[in-house]
């Protein structure tokens, strides 16, 4: 049986296998995302984003137990950023996720943002791919921190988790940043810590700036001890009910769907102007005039596609 | 564009000192590589399944207790028994030099004691898994 058909089968050492390739080698990943038509578009993608020490990890381990105990299957995606210097990665989250290692239910992959390539974004999405193909029913994705890459992966699951702590005033600062427009549900872990309903009350109050017209979305702001599960429940009950709407599902895949089709179609549209000698001409020529101040990247840019369409 | 050398660096038996396998996790990030840290207290048996599930080309053990002749054979017949013999198994530790030759005749490729420069063990890595590598095209 080829790579493709024992993934397919749900195989966990082909699952691994597919991802490294999605993650080094884009040609033969194309190959084996052709063979995964069809069977994509069933699970339910679930990103977890928050600051670093919000107890991400913890709350994913938690979640996963929860949706074992409903009789799903689950993928997890744990990022963690590359080393801008070395390239090379500590990937620690697995750490928080041990009590899943035996479970054939639950397949736990640790990826490095690397940084190249579309890095993060590509990467991610077509590990998603990957796990919805070999019949996950639900994957989470671990975020690695607060950064734009984040974001976009966060934007486009199906239902995204936002998760602070008490007390954390840089949590909430950092949150005000741009994170707070993507959270679908938000979580205040750590309910045992003083602060715990204020921090909850901060939060509701920045949402409460926003205007909810009939029959949106307003998210809920929940709290959670992820070292003990209490609260967990909760949080899948939420996100179940969020991404249960059919249109704000779908509005999100096709999101999720046109960013990939856009970042691919731009990698390519580069690549093959660097491939041929003719059109690699052109570029060389338009950035020795660019650099050289006698054209504006704009012009340059309007000359390369008139004289390449 | 190279894939980056996987490395599960794991700390097998009770003892709760996993320094050592923080240094040597933080070494082999510096040399470029992505390390899967799982933690103190890994039987072998958890070991071996998140080398697989991670598509792992290095398993790095760190042993301090005396227990490496308990856990070595059994990690290494595990990896065969799941089809992972081609992963390359390094140790570091207390390893006391007559152990050293038992441990090689199993398939350990490398065993580090005490002193050994960092560098010694990301090269000797490094090595070997692009050795593995170009044997597979």
């Amino acid at each position: 049986m080829d790579l493709a058909d024992r993934v397919l089968a749900g195989d966990q050492r082909a699952i691994a296998r597919a991802i490294s390739l999605v993650e080094n080698e884009p040609d033969a990943a194309a190959g084996l995302l052709r063979h995964m038509a069809g069977r994509i578009g069933h699970a339910r993608v679930i990103g977890v984003t928050g600051a670093p020490g919000v107890g991400k990890s913890t709350l994913v381990d938690r979640l996963a137990a929860e949706y074992r105990r409903m009789g799903r299957t689950v993928g997890i995606l744990a990022i963690d950023p590359t080393s801008p210097i070395s390239g090379g990665a500590i990937l620690g989250d697995r750490v928080r996720m041990q009590r899943h290692v035996f479970d054939e239910g639950v397949y736990v992959r640790s990826m490095a943002t690397h940084g190249r390539l579309g890095g993060l974004s590509h990467a991610t999405s077509d590990a998603v791919l990957i796990l919805d193909a070999a019949g996950r029913d639900v994957v989470l994705i671990e975020t690695a921190g607060v950064g734009q890459a984040e974001v976009d992966i966060a934007r486009t699951a199906d239902a995204s988790i936002v998760v602070t702590i008490p007390d954390a005033g840089d949590g909430v600062q950092a949150m005000k940043a741009g994170i707070m427009e993507i959270g679908d549900v938000f979580v205040v872990n750590k309910l045992d810590r003083p602060g715990a309903e204020r921090a909850a009350a901060e939060i509701e109050e920045m949402l409460s700036l926003r205007e909810y017209g009939e029959g949106t979305w307003r998210p809920p702001v929940l709290k959670t001890r992820a070292a003990t599960g209490e609260g967990v429940a909760a949080v899948v009950e939420a996100v179940e009910r969020f991404a249960g709407q059919p249109a704000e599902t779908r509005e999100r895949r096709r999101t999720r769907a046109r960013t990939r089709l856009t970042d691919l179609l731009r990698q390519q549209f580069v690549e093959r102007l660097e491939h041929s000698e003719e059109t690699r001409k052109l570029l060389d020529e338009a950035v020795e005039r660019m650099a050289a101040g006698e054209i504006d990247p704009y012009a340059a840019v309007a000359e390369i596609m008139e004289r390449t369409s | 564009m190279a894939r980056p050398i996987r490395v599960v660096i794991a700390k097998p038996g009770l003892d709760g000192h996993d320094r050592g396998a923080k240094v040597i996790a933080r070494a082999l990030r510096d040399a470029g590589m992505e390390v899967i840290y799982t933690g103190l207290r890994q039987t072998p048996e958890q070991i071996v399944e998140v080398a697989l599930q991670e598509d792992a080309d290095v398993i790095g053990l760190s042993i301090l207790s005396g227990a490496h002749n308990h856990i070595c054979p059994r990690l290494v017949s595990l990896l065969r028994e799941k089809g992972l013999g081609d992963v390359l198994v390094v140790v570091g530790g207390i390893i006391p030099d007559a152990d050293v030759p038992q441990l090689e005749a199993l398939g350990i490729s490398g065993v580090f004691q005490p002193g050994t420069p960092m560098q010694a063990i990301s090269r000797f890595i490094e090595s070997r898994v692009q050795r593995g590598a170009s044997a597979a095209t």
